[in-house]
């Protein structure tokens, strides 16, 4: 897995710089990396659902639903509370806070 | 550190992203082949690594898609509702399209040979090249006179059309005979949907035919009592079912298949689903490490274990144990895939927590649909990926409704890639 060689001197005051860069951005890489996650798994939604969630036809569209609208019905989902032919399946594959975030996501696409 | 440095460092802090960036907005990626695998790691990596240099190598004018593929035996479809122009999809995107075919990969050079003596460079390359047929494996199949007699139609295009015109022309009270191959090949439960479409097709149009089964395996490979319930119901005295049907070899002239234990079985109308393996384009690339078939891939990145900086997609792959080799498997491997490549562009892991599912239909008659599905995520430990616990499951019953999701899941993973 080798990315892109990004140029580096040999300087010491270079690679102290490179240590503080990667502490100032660990947390902000941190909210990063979650994001990209969970728009990678937002992502596996729209085969079904549409890309972004806006379905073209009879698909059920999630975008720019109700964040708790939404969890409501995944949790439903998962927990049987709704019935589904499909949906409960794909539910019970996710953590509560996945499904949590997942919402969330959709909702703020209009 | 004097306050030189710390604010040198400070330069840095600003400068990294931004080169990480550039990093990425300069990289050349190629795609080859523009299906559910290759044409969805495209509509990807524009979200992923938006300012990515994308060329697809695609010598079709257009893709057609095989799910829905065997609704067209029996006339609720068209070949024509499956088909998406590559000309509109490169222009929607920005992509350059090469219409041509691959005839070599040079992985040290990282460079692509073409048929038209064009070379291309590449920094990541994603091929995603489908399957291949292994008519070698089945006597008599050999010549192209054969292959012509007895059609596939498991890649959508011509054969379909012509297998579709070809039952359509048999007189009433003609047998028709299928054989499917040992697994893995594209699709677990395709060959019986096209089972149930052919047989629903005689029972309303040649109610005197007959529709022979062979399967090279013990059972029915997916949705097995779905699929049995349907046959019991819908097609008692059409459909026969015969598992363990290995064929020994075959005389197209005569419309003839001998099988190992059955004997010789003639038939109006042969359809032999033939063995497959990785495409080409990979097994030549020295991709294919999995029993000289398949490609065995990270399951992160979808990077090939025998190649670097080259990514497989898609039937090509040896998947984990369960997955199976379906479009809405390729579709999720492409966005994992794509992900991954614009974090590595940028010098960066790719994400570790993986989640990715499958979602397959299969009409059993024209109107009702059955489904399997399944969630899949990544284990840290197995290096694999593991059907989620407690998730997955299939139909209770074929029904209207599911036909009616089938239809929808089709537009939007048509959309979801190709859109």
């Amino acid at each position: 897995m080798s990315g892109p060689k990004v140029g580096c001197g040999g300087s010491q005051a270079r690679r102290a710089a490179a240590l503080l860069t990667l502490s100032v951005l660990a947390g902000n890489t941190g909210a990063q990396t979650a994001n990209l996650e969970i728009r990678l798994m937002a992502a596996s939604c729209a085969a079904c659902h549409g890309f972004d969630g806006k379905s073209t036809g009879v698909g059920l569209p999630l975008a720019g639903q109700s964040a708790e609208a939404l969890t409501a019905k995944l949790l439903g989902f998962k927990s049987g509370s709704i019935k589904s032919t499909v949906m409960q399946q794909h539910a019970k594959g996710y953590t509560d806070p996945e499904l949590t975030s997942l919402a969330e996501h959709f909702s703020k696409i209009k | 550190m004097d306050r030189r440095s710390f604010l040198r460092a400070g330069a840095t802090a600003l400068l990294l992203p931004a080169s990480a960036l550039r990093a990425q907005a300069q990289a050349q990626v190629v795609v080859i082949g523009g299906g559910f695998g290759g044409a969805t790691a495209i509509r990807y990596l524009r979200e992923f690594a938006p300012r990515a240099r994308i060329t697809l190598v695609e010598p079709n004018a257009e893709f057609i898609a095989c799910p829905m593929s065997n609704r067209t035996l029996h006339g609720m479809l068209s070949v024509r509702d499956l088909a998406r122009p590559y000309a509109d999809f490169s222009a929607r995107h920005g992509i350059t399209w090469v219409r041509d075919s691959v005839t070599g990969i040079d992985p040290q050079k990282r460079e692509i040979a073409l048929g038209g003596s064009k070379k291309l460079f590449y920094d990541r390359l994603i091929v995603a090249p489908g399957v291949d047929f292994v008519c070698d494996r089945l006597k008599g199949m050999e010549s192209a006179a054969a292959r012509d007699q007895i059609l596939h139609a498991w890649k959508a295009g011509d054969q379909t059309v012509a297998l579709r015109n070809r039952l359509h022309a048999l007189p009433d009270g003609a047998t028709i005979a299928m054989h499917i191959p040992k697994v893995p090949y594209r699709c677990p439960p395709g060959p019986y949907e096209r089972a149930s479409l052919i047989a629903y097709h005689l029972k309303t149009n040649r109610p005197k035919s007959k529709l022979l089964v062979f399967d090279a395996n013990p059972e029915i490979q997916s949705k097995r009592d779905l699929y049995l319930q349907a046959w019991k119901t819908h097609y008692a005295g059409i459909l026969e079912y015969v598992p363990n049907a290995e064929v020994a070899s075959v005389d197209a002239g005569s419309n003839t298949v001998d099988f190992s234990v059955h004997g010789k079985v003639q038939a109006k109308l042969w359809n032999i689903i033939p063995p497959q393996r990785a495409g080409q384009v990979a097994r030549g690339a020295g991709l294919a490490n999995v029993g000289e078939r398949w490609c065995g891939v990270d399951f992160l990145s979808y990077e090939s274990t025998a190649v670097k900086n080259i990514h497989v997609l898609g039937d090509a792959i040896a998947g984990s144990p369960g997955m199976p080799k379906s479009a809405h498997m390729a579709n999720q491997e492409a966005k994992v895939c794509a992900a991954a490549i614009a974090q590595m562009l940028a010098g960066q892991a790719p994400v570790a927590k993986v989640a990715i599912a499958n979602t397959c239909y299969s009409f059993v008659t024209h109107r009702d649909a059955i489904h399997v599905a399944a969630v899949y995520r990544y284990d840290l430990a197995s290096k694999q990926m593991v059907a989620a616990k407690g998730a997955g499951g299939l139909s209770s019953e074929a029904s209207a409704v599911e036909g009616i999701y089938a239809m929808a899941w089709f537009g939007n993973i048509m959309s979801d890639t190709l859109g």
